[in-house]
């Protein structure tokens, strides 16, 4: 009898009726072969593997998270509320100490998703692991965490969402922001000036195998992981650096992907992209399920697994140890980062084009943050669309109460003339305000 | 007429079910070492001055597949199994002789790796040497290519008797299922077939020579020459025989929880709008996990016997049986000697079960009237809190579609249907507990071999056809045929009722009244570099669990010809 070392649950949820269109990747057809292999290699029936089912995210989760432009309803579907519940899900039982860890293998995916959502870029309308962390901390104050992101597409996302919180490590492994959507990613994108370091981008070249991602992880994030000390452990679990991959081009196989997360442990993963559904996806994602639950899956690997073609090149190893090098060593200065002249009570700004590719929307924002040395800031961010101009003031959870006074400002003072839609996210008292 | 016999742990019952309603209905005890004898017995005096050449039908309940699992004396018999790449199969080994082989398919169907005939040859040589009288042959993804399999059966044909393949055991996926359930097939057989062998003809010399049915755990029969097929299809049919006793009784337009309250347990299932629940997996038992298809029943250690403690100032009823109640001179108080003690019972030695009782109303510190009394209500607190806990199971069972996600009901029991032993005098206290009516199951004391005697012929099929490599298949049917681009899901329904009506018509329904329907459908756009390369179709059906054309649940009548 097999017996699963750590107690996992796995939330499943294919969204078997659910596609962005008929031949768009993200699909009906996405995990239906990944549903096959789960099930004909019944790891659901192995002692300490669980199967929860998922609950939906309430608008409240959402709105902790994001300013969706105009509601959440225009800007997200069920599926999507039920794909977020599904991470939430997986997240409470953790907290709740009935499983160990846990995997949501749910779709549609989150990681593209902004604070700011005008609709839906890179298959992505809200950021699912944000909306579950979030609610972990109000919910089980929980705080600090740490977010690894292993799709092979940059979590961008992500990274906007948790740029100025000092108390969020968020680090993404992926492709080379040169050759593949969105184009960033850079090892210089390391955070705003009240979190400078812990924005953590590992970009790898196209082609890197097994053993290059596998050295990242190690030589990398472990350390990383080790000093930050985070409380949980989240992993973006995206599958789209596998070799069949149809969008990308990296090497890594369903060896790679399970040997990642036996060395990552992470409390919760949460699937991303993954696009190679037949080829891919049943094995990865079954390595994953197997990894978590601390079974042997040394036996387990794709039906055209030929590793002597899986190999990289000397020249492009040497390159992903110059790049962990150069990691490590922003990590060790971070605290130099910030930069000479960004005192307490300043402010700064970032101005930004976001392009939304699936839904063709075209945004520009100019976000301003209070540099401040004890808490993450208050955010105002001014944000056009080709529809809309909104303004959104975003209080941190853990707000001082200069950054929260001005936030509270700066909500005051908007005009109504000026945008159609003013939001408040005050997540001291946890309340999304709009302005009427 | 009809005979349907339930042979359970303690009692046997049996019925005889004529136009007119219930002809004679008879209780013996079982004697679990001696099933076959147990059975005659209780045929003997059910017939007992009958006109045997009315029986037409005969449908048997027994404990006998389930007491070889239970008790761990299932013969040897050989597995052989191939795998191929995923968790190692040395983790799903049964019995004593299992051998893995190579060769390897993928999760649709295409061949990873063949099978090598020299190694069966060489596997099948050693197996006659063993002298092995039956193999269980089965491979990964079966279902959705059953080459595999059937090329390893055709060689070891010429070196075993018996082969059982896993693709015959159900259409669901499940590899390490799929091995249990063969196994079981293989290792029931040849005491199966020994038995209804010996019972029917018994019977024949009788003068009843129809062929004998054999209930099954989802609430169907199927007749014996399937059951050659299937033996460990009649591994825990004892529970689903009492709710099909008791569906008569539950209005279509309710959701029952029936209770089965006996000496030792309460065994508890769902009507929803007057058909049963199926359970999501196929039953457990011992420590397999099988693909056999069962009702969903849950069972807890509470009856009219279970042994009552005071355990840190509060009352525990059971799990345990110590014996009889000690109103009938057991050794240990029970739920039953409360009855006795509050007169809600005739029978039984009042002074004796007070007497039982006064030791747990001192450790109580109460009249032993209001321990009596807190002993009934905390055994049915403790059935309720079960109940509970089984339609929570129920409505957190997973769902894959946003629709099912939104659409999704949850059931709530609003009709409550009591039967067992001491189902009268609990069926009150239940009242006070439960939102909604309560109803005691008439013909309580034998509802299960009514249920046996009146179940339909079910069987489920899969189909799973995929346009693109324009082929469709159920495996479990050895149905295979080439379709065209153009094939629908219309199109793969009107199979898989064929393919039921075919089935169901093997296993002895008859065809005019069969009650088919769907149990999942989907259809996948199957999408390569951007086109749509064809479609991935997949149909379950069955006949509906329920009970035969022809009988009235009103009047108790049976209104058929043929029977
Ligand atoms: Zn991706
Ligand atoms: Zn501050």
């Amino acid at each position: 009898m097999l017996h699963a070392k750590n107690r996992t649950g796995l939330v499943f949820f294919p969204a078997f009726d659910w596609a962005i269109s008929p031949t768009h990747p993200e699909r009906e057809e996405r995990l239906l072969y990944t549903q096959d292999q789960v099930f004909e290699e019944g790891l659901l029936d192995i002692d300490g593997i669980v199967e929860l089912k998922p609950d939906l995210v309430t608008i409240k989760d959402i709105q902790r998270v994001h300013f969706c432009v105009p509601d959440p309803w225009k800007v997200s579907t069920e599926s999507h509320f039920i794909s977020a519940g599904g991470a939430k899900t997986i997240g409470m039982a953790v907290m709740d100490g009935t499983i160990d860890r846990g995997f949501a293998l749910v779709r549609p995916p989150g990681h593209h998703a902004n604070r700011v959502v005008h609709g839906a870029r890179g298959f992505c309308n809200i950021n699912i692991e944000a909306i579950m962390i979030e609610y972990l901390r109000r919910a089980y104050g929980v705080d600090r965490v740490a977010i690894i992101d292993t799709d092979c597409h940059h979590g961008d996302g992500t990274q906007d969402i948790y740029w100025h919180d000092p108390d969020t490590l968020f680090i993404s492994i992926h492709q080379d922001g040169r050759t593949l959507y969105p184009g960033s990613g850079f090892i210089n994108e390391f955070g705003g000036p009240n979190a400078a370091g812990t924005t953590v981008n590992i970009p790898l070249p196209p082609e890197t195998c097994d053993d290059g991602m596998l050295y990242a992880v190690k030589n990398a994030v472990l350390p990383i992981l080790d000093e930050f000390k985070p409380q949980l452990i989240i992993n973006s679990a995206g599958q789209d650096n596998h070799y069949s991959d149809p969008i990308t081009n990296m090497n890594i196989s369903a060896q790679g992907y399970a040997q990642l997360t036996e060395l990552l442990k992470a409390d919760i993963a949460v699937l991303e992209g993954g696009y190679s559904i037949e080829g891919a996806l049943p094995y990865v994602n079954a390595g994953i399920i197997m990894a978590m639950a601390g079974l042997d899956y040394s036996s387990l690997r794709e039906p055209d697994y030929e590793p002597e073609y899986l190999r990289q090149p000397a020249s492009l190893t040497r390159s992903i140890e110059r790049t962990c090098d150069e990691v490590m060593t922003m990590w060790r200065r971070r605290t130099e980062l910030r930069g000479p002249g960004k005192k307490a009570g300043q402010y700064d700004t970032r101005n930004r084009q976001i392009f939304y590719d699936t839904d063709n929307i075209f945004e520009t924002q100019e976000e301003t943050v209070r540099i401040c040395d004890d808490c993450g800031g208050s955010l105002r961010i001014d944000s056009i669309s080709n529809r809309r101009r909104i303004l959104g003031v975003h209080i941190p959870r853990n707000a001082c109460p200069a950054c929260r006074e001005q936030g509270l400002q700066w909500y005051e003072e908007s005009s109504s003339s000026r945008f159609q839609h003013i939001f408040l996210q005050d997540r001291i008292t946890d309340r999304f305000l709009e302005k009427k | 007429m009809i005979i349907g016999l339930d042979v359970g742990g303690t009692h046997t019952d049996a019925v005889l079910i004529g136009a007119e309603g219930m002809v004679r209905d008879i209780k013996v005890n079982t004697d679990p070492e001696r099933l076959y004898e147990t059975v005659m017995s209780a045929l003997d005096r059910l017939l007992a001055g009958q006109e045997v050449a009315d029986v037409k039908r005969v449908v048997l309940s027994t404990t006998l597949a389930t007491n070889m699992v239970v008790q761990d004396k299932l013969p040897p018999v050989a597995m052989v199994v191939s795998a191929g790449p995923g968790i190692d199969p040395e983790h799903f080994r049964v019995g004593s002789h299992y051998f893995r082989v190579k060769g390897a398919l993928d999760h649709s169907g295409r061949e990873l790796e063949p099978v090598r005939e020299k190694e069966i040859h060489a596997l099948g040589a050693e197996l006659k040497k063993l002298g092995l009288p039956a193999v269980g042959v089965v491979s990964k993804f079966s279902v959705r290519n059953a080459a595999h399999e059937l090329a390893i059966a055709r060689i070891l044909e010429s070196y075993v008797d018996k082969i059982f393949m896993g693709h015959l055991c159900s259409g669901a996926l499940s590899f390490p299922r799929r091995i249990a359930t063969t196994y079981l097939n293989a290792a029931v057989y040849p005491v199966h077939t020994n038995f209804f062998t010996a019972v029917h003809s018994s019977l024949a010399k009788k003068g009843i020579s129809h062929p004998i049915r054999i209930l099954k755990p989802d609430g169907g029969n199927m007749n014996m020459s399937s059951s050659l097929t299937y033996p460990a299809q009649t591994i825990l049919s004892g529970p689903s025989a009492s709710v099909m006793g008791a569906i008569a009784h539950a209005p279509k337009d309710k959701t029952c929880l029936v209770l089965d309250i006996g000496g030792t347990t309460t065994d508890m299932a769902i009507i929803l709008n007057g058909a049963p629940v199926i359970a999501q997996n196929g039953i457990e038992i011992g420590s397999y996990k099988t693909l056999i298809r069962a009702l969903l029943t849950k069972s807890i250690g509470i009856g009219g016997d279970s042994v009552v403690r005071v355990r840190e100032g509060k009352l525990a009823i059971g799990p345990d049986r110590g014996g009889a109640a000690m109103a009938h001179g057991g050794p240990q108080p029970t739920p039953t000697d409360a009855m006795c003690v509050l007169g809600m019972i005739e029978q039984g030695d009042r002074d004796k079960a007070a007497a039982g009782l006064a030791v747990i109303s001192a450790e109580l510190g109460l009249a032993v009237i209001e321990a009596a009394e807190q002993i009934l209500h905390t055994a049915c607190e403790n059935i309720m809190r079960a109940a509970d806990e089984m339609v929570d199971q129920i409505n957190s069972r997973p769902v894959y579609t946003v629709h099912e996600m939104c659409e999704g009901v949850k059931i709530r029991p609003d009709y409550l249907l009591v039967l067992g032993g001491p189902a009268g005098q609990f069926a009150g206290r239940l009242a006070e507990m439960f939102k909604g009516e309560v109803e005691i199951v008439p013909n309580w004391r034998v509802a299960n071999a009514i249920g046996c005697a009146l179940a339909r012929t079910t069987c489920e099929v899969t189909v799973y056809a995929d346009t693109a490599r324009r082929v469709i298949t159920a495996q479990g049917e050895e149905y295979h045929r080439e379709i065209s681009r153009t094939f629908t899901l219309d199109d793969a329904r009107k199979v898989a009722f064929e393919l039921v009506r075919k089935k169901a018509a093997a296993r002895g329904a008859n065809e005019e009244h069969l009650k088919m329907e769907v149990l999942e459908e989907s259809q996948f756009n199957m999408i390569r570099r951007f086109s749509t390369v064809g479609k991935n179709i997949r149909v379950r059906a069955q006949v509906k669990p329920g009970l035969i054309h022809g009988y009235d649940a009103e009047s108790g009548t049976l209104n058929r010809a043929d029977l």
